[in-house]
């Protein structure tokens, strides 16, 4: 059974290490069912912020609420049956098989000496059938190409039924069909989602709302359309950019022209 | 309180109206074919280490003697009350503590793989079993009676803690840990410990102590006898039965930290208290076998090569095998130059050394 999309707040948060402030009071509400993508420059706090949501970094301050409960006050597992995280992937040398990677996700549904049971196998192979991954269920993860670890990734993610979905840079090294065939699963799973993308084109077309980070605070936050403007770019960015309305769809379009106080080229 | 339950209509990790299916079987072998082949083996060690000695016994009659133990038969039995005598309370108890140690050291070994996500992880390698001995040897030396005659599993256990405590802190470094820096602190760790050991040994005056603190140093089961079997024995069992259950959450730490922590493990309280528990188990190992390296090095990556990493498959395989490696590799150590015993640690380690040089080999690929 499929966790419900929660509502999830992110209130006031800080956090401080070793006398800087990576995050300064982010807050962030995200509705259920709603995909909110993160963007900002490299360093802008993308990834800590994110990582405060799936417990991995307690805040200095504020909250993390889903669906109204605090989720640094909650058990691990009582977090990772409703929010899954789609992160970067680690490299490791025990061979495991794509399988036992996707399994894994299983694993906060289930007791000490739980085994697999039919329906896990099930959620398995629908999960790894859904990311194009079941040719390689019993190849060894180790060995996969980086866009087919990402795919594993996010089928483990799909294989926790989760109700939210936390994505760092789930396109990175996927190829154009797979980063829009990705962001469209997440989307057509009706999860709440906090996605960090660099593309902010992907961003406008599968986005609700972007929120920008610049050092650590938000800068705007809103619909692509309002969030996405030439001075937006000009003052987080750094770049001369153009941005204009697709003709079909509205979205909005990004063209980067050049960076900014340097002569073109 | 949130609740879990599904709206109808949200159906796409669900098993879909066409379930999607897995391309066939897991490639090798059958699990319960490799569970059952494993203890076949474990059942010849036995065997064949009962049977193996100075005076050779025929095994129809080792079975013969056991059987007769456990459900004494009307038949008068067949063999020399002498027989029954080195069967019952010489070789079986050494066979078992082998078995014991055997299974313990490579069930330690997975799990300090697991929990240091390192696969050159071993107890002897990671200074752990210095550390026992270390322990083990202070008591030897000085006499130490403050926990009676639990003293001396006691220490060890407590040389064993620091030990790992102290090669995890130098190993890591701004939350990372590399291969390198893991193998550096243990193998530097080790030495400086076993030096003090040494030390201690040495310069300790009663040629009776150093006699016996020697003995942890190379490692031997020679002269077991059966109360020594049973503290190792319970914490072998005991601890393997708890790494049993804490199965899923040892795969989850091979995808690492921060995706473990995603899946719901509180990775830094899970880590602390499996390094408590191994450090239990070697260090009551160690208190009786002294210091057996490679066991706990090999026999996790046979079986990793055998049946896949996933835990729960895993730390069965290999408790038997190590079972089995440390049996016959007794057999061979107080057999080769009969009537001369060599010290098990010294056929481990020539079966083990190159086998971790191959293994450093083929990662460094």
């Amino acid at each position: 059974m499929t966790a419900r999309a929660a509502a999830l707040a992110v209130q006031d948060v800080w956090v401080r290490a070793g006398g800087r402030d990576l995050v300064r009071g982010v807050t962030l509400d995200v509705a259920p069912g709603e995909v909110v993508g993160l963007a900002g420059p490299n360093g802008a706090g993308k990834t800590t912020l994110l990582r405060t949501l799936y417990r991995a970094r307690r805040p200095s301050s504020g909250r993390v609420l889903l669906d109204g409960q605090d989720v640094w006050r909650m058990p691990g597992h009582w977090l990772a049956r409703r929010m899954a995280a789609v992160l970067q992937e680690t490299a490791g040398d025990f061979d495991l098989t794509v399988y036992d990677v996707v399994a894994m996700g299983r694993t906060p549904h289930k007791r000490a000496f739980d085994g697999d049971d039919a329906a896990d196998r099930a959620i398995v192979a629908a999960a790894l059938d859904r990311l194009d991954v079941t040719g390689l269920a019993y190849a060894p993860f180790d060995r996969l190409s980086g866009g087919e670890k990402q795919r594993v990734l996010i089928a483990r993610a799909l294989a926790q039924q989760p109700g939210t979905m936390v994505l760092d840079e789930p396109t990175n090294h996927l190829d154009l069909r797979h980063q829009l065939d990705a962001l469209e699963l997440v989307r057509g799973l009706g999860v709440t989602a906090v996605v960090a993308l660099h593309d902010l084109n992907l961003a406008a077309a599968f986005c609700d709302r972007i929120c920008v980070l610049d050092a650590g605070a938000v800068v705007a936050v809103g619909a692509p359309r309002e969030v996405l403007t030439p001075a937006l770019f000009a003052d987080v960015y750094r770049v001369d950019a153009d941005v204009a309305a697709h003709p079909e769809t509205g979205v909005p379009q990004v063209t980067l022209r050049t960076v900014r106080g340097e002569p073109p080229a | 309180m949130s609740p879990r339950t599904a709206p109808a209509g949200r159906a796409e990790a669900e098993p879909l109206a066409e379930p999607a299916r897995l391309p066939g079987r897991r490639p090798g072998l059958p699990y319960p074919l490799v569970i059952g082949l494993l203890a076949a083996l474990l059942c010849a060690a036995v065997t064949a280490g009962i049977a193996a000695g100075s005076i050779p016994l025929p095994p129809g009659q080792v079975w013969g003697i056991l059987a007769h133990r456990i459900h004494p038969a009307p038949a008068d039995p067949s063999w020399s009350a002498v027989r029954e005598t080195i069967v019952m309370d010489v070789r079986l108890p050494r066979v078992l503590l082998c078995a014991v140690v055997g299974a313990g050291l490579s069930v330690c070994g997975m799990a300090l793989q697991a929990l240091v996500r390192n696969p050159l992880a071993d107890p002897m390698l990671l200074g752990v079993s210095s550390g026992a001995t270390v322990g083990a040897v202070c008591v030897v030396v000085f006499g130490l009676t403050v926990f009676g005659a639990f003293s001396l599993p006691v220490a060890a256990f407590a040389g064993a803690l620091a030990a790992l405590v102290t090669v995890y802190f130098l190993a890591r470094s701004g939350g990372r840990m590399t291969t390198v820096r893991l193998v550096l602190a243990g193998v530097a760790t080790a030495e400086v410990l076993s030096a003090v050991a040494g030390f201690l040994v040495v310069t300790s005056s009663d040629p009776h102590k150093t006699q016996s603190a020697l003995r942890w140093m190379l490692g031997g089961l020679a002269g077991t006898a059966w109360p020594v079997v049973w503290a190792p024995a319970g914490a072998v069992v005991l601890g393997t039965a708890v790494l049993l259950g804490v199965s899923r959450p040892l795969n989850l730490l091979l995808a690492g930290e921060e995706a473990a922590t995603a899946l719901g493990l509180d990775v830094h309280r899970f880590r602390a208290a499996l390094f408590v528990l191994v450090a239990i188990m070697i260090g009551t190992i160690v208190a009786v076998s002294g210091s057996i390296g490679f066991v706990g090095l090999i026999m996790p990556h046979v079986v990793r090569l055998l049946i896949g990493a996933d835990h729960r498959r895993a730390l069965p395989a290999t408790a038997l095998l190590g079972a089995s490696f440390l049996i016959a590799a007794d057999l061979f150590a107080r057999t080769l130059i009969t009537p001369e015993e060599i010290p098990v640690g010294i056929i481990t380690a020539l079966v083990g050394g190159p086998f971790f040089l191959w293994l450093m080999r083929r990662r460094s690929r």
